[in-house]
């Protein structure tokens, strides 16, 4: 049993006059545990895939499993609850609330996770203190730089200790020496059990990765 | 972190759109409250000046007998038996359930007593009642004072020569005029005015009224239910609305309301379109931010609590600050279109007005945008990142 299963996905963006295949006929699948880079060149259908198996786009054909659940076969607001129970998502630009500190930002997945203020407390200053930014919790994210954004932004995606973390382009806007850290991070946390997989079109970044799906115009190449 | 700490940090840390969002309340809170105020003052306004025309009620005993006068010609022969209430009856009055609704309750004692072997009516009253009732008297010389003291009417002084100074034996007592009324062309034309006390002993009618003018503010209230009211605490009495003058105040004030109302009634449905396309201008703006919180596990219902915890939090700061600035605009406005005419100071039930309508305007108008931000497809939103 593997715990991610992308079966046969299509997906078709219908516009006005043209129709965009994104995602052609995807058949892979993910075990608990690995770290799996998704490389491809811009427009390749890398972040479409990602947000597929995030439960947050609905392909146009196919399915996919998570821990054997169908994904899309679920309601709108039980995706919601998959995503909050299951999946991590780092995205790309960081995407932080501007108007939310450190702190807060990273409880925010469990503002709706029924989790008691003591307990969030606990967990958040834990993987705060992880990301390494323990005397910047009552900052904005825009007194932060780049590489602290994005630590907050892993910090969010994990706080409430999700077994599948999605990456999208984690290190995208960042300094060569900041990304070749926030990737220690990530190998770290995918080493104490969470399976990882990130969107990259940097191969360099990938070097210590299980696996790589390569995308090239909406297909798997390997 | 719960909800609400998301809505009151977006409060506190984006003060420049919630400024812009409170400035759309606070215009229609604000004309509202300035209306409101204004037409409370106007309303009381036109109220005192009405009331000046008198009394608009009148309580007498019952009698069996019909009137023979008309235009203040008597034809007939006058009714001599006249009936009279117990003074100590008199406070009952001021029991009735709209007693809030009562001005001036002026008792009098009516009585024919002889000066110079002529028959003259002697009207006993308490000055200080029957001179705010009447305030057209044209008093040439000073109000009465001392229970010695009276003033006649126009036509009592033309027929026996007596001016201001003069002093006159009714019954066994010795009175002093003190004043002449000018001529109205009414009955105060032909009666003695004079101290109440004095005259029932005068006229041998200790303790005892003939009649009642009472002036009732009616605003809110029907005249015809406390003429009933009263009726009940007297019934030997026959107790008369004078319906023309409380007609006329109320068509007056309930006209003004009628404007008012219309205004408000505008101005909320300015104030309405304002906040609501403030508030769809702040949930698009929101599009990548509602995204992301939809990401990473935020039920509809969530967002939906988010908005309208803004909404709420804005609607009372709108309310409070609306109402403030309401009052001070109707404190400066009232005194220049109406001379003479002051605010009437801050009113709690007006302020709790302003509050529930902020509240009400804040959180009607960001139903549709929270609706519409809570059903925001993640997908969608985040292709906005």
């Amino acid at each position: 049993m593997h715990l991610i299963e992308v079966n046969n996905i299509s997906k078709i963006y219908n516009g006005k006059r043209t129709k965009v295949t994104a995602i052609k006929h995807m058949d892979f699948h993910i075990d608990d545990g690995e770290f799996v880079g998704i490389m491809g060149q811009s427009g390749s259908g890398k972040s479409t895939l990602l947000s597929i198996i995030g439960g947050l786009n609905k392909p146009s054909d196919g399915e996919v499993l998570i821990d054997t659940l169908d994904v899309y076969g679920l309601s709108s607001e039980q995706r919601t609850d998959l995503r909050s129970e299951y999946i991590g998502i780092i995205f790309q630009s960081f995407q932080l609330i501007p108007y939310l500190t450190v702190d807060e930002n990273v409880k925010l997945p469990m503002a709706v996770a029924g989790i008691k203020e003591k307990k969030q407390k606990e967990m958040a200053d834990s993987v705060i203190e992880k990301v390494g930014l323990s005397d910047k919790k009552t900052m904005l994210p825009d007194q932060l730089s780049g590489g602290e954004q994005e630590r907050v932004a892993i910090a969010r995606a994990i706080v409430n200790n999700p077994p599948i973390l999605l990456a999208d382009e984690p290190t995208g806007n960042l300094d060569s020496q900041t990304s070749s850290e926030i990737m220690d991070l990530l190998h770290d946390l995918n080493k104490k059990g969470q399976t990882v997989i990130m969107v990259t079109h940097n191969e360099n970044m990938l070097k210590n990765a299980t696996r790589i799906i390569r995308v090239q115009d909406g297909l798997c190449v390997n | 972190m719960k909800l609400y700490n998301i809505s009151l940090n977006n409060i506190k840390r984006r003060k420049a759109k919630i400024v812009f969002l409170l400035f759309g309340l606070l215009i229609g809170i604000s004309t509202i409250v300035a209306l409101l105020s204004v037409s409370e003052s106007m309303g009381r306004d036109i109220e005192e000046k009405l009331n000046k025309f008198g009394a608009n009620i009148v309580l007498m005993p019952k009698s069996d007998t019909l009137s023979l006068t008309y235009g203040g010609m008597t034809v007939g022969g006058v009714n001599l038996e006249i009936k009279e209430f117990n003074e100590s009856d008199i406070p009952k009055i001021k029991e009735i359930k709209n007693s809030k609704n009562l001005g001036s309750v002026a008792p009098k004692i009516l009585g024919i007593t002889k000066l110079n072997n002529k028959d003259v009516l002697l009207m006993g009253v308490d000055f200080e009642k029957e001179v705010s009732l009447k305030s057209w008297w044209m008093i040439q010389g000073k109000i009465p004072e001392k229970a010695n003291e009276i003033m006649v009417g126009n036509d009592v002084a033309n027929v026996f020569k007596l001016s201001q100074g003069d002093t006159v034996k009714l019954g066994k007592i010795d009175y002093r005029i003190t004043a002449v009324l000018g001529e109205s062309g009414s009955s105060e034309d032909d009666i003695i005015i004079g101290d109440l006390k004095s005259f029932q002993k005068a006229l041998n009618k200790e303790g005892k009224i003939s009649m009642v003018e009472i002036a009732a503010f009616c605003r809110g209230c029907p005249i015809s239910d406390m003429v009933l009211q009263i009726a009940e605490k007297f019934p030997d009495g026959k107790v008369t609305a004078l319906k023309q003058s409380v007609m006329s105040k109320m068509q007056s004030v309930d006209t003004f309301k009628t404007f008012t109302f219309g205004i408000a009634v505008l101005v909320v449905i300015i104030g309405s379109l304002l906040v609501f396309v403030t508030m769809m201008g702040s949930v698009n703006e929101r599009t990548r931010e509602i995204g992301i919180f939809r990401a990473i596990g935020f039920r509809k219902a969530h967002v939906m609590q988010i908005i309208l915890l803004e909404a709420l939090v804005v609607g009372v700061l709108g309310g409070i600050i609306g109402y403030i600035t309401g009052c001070l605009i109707a404190k400066v406005f009232i005194p220049l279109v109406m001379e003479g005419s002051s605010f009437a100071g801050l009113n709690y039930e007006t302020s709790i007005i302003a509050i529930v309508l902020s509240v009400s305007l804040s959180i009607i108008a960001s139903l549709y945008p929270a609706f519409k931000a809570s059903n925001l497809d993640p997908s969608e939103a985040l292709r906005a990142l």
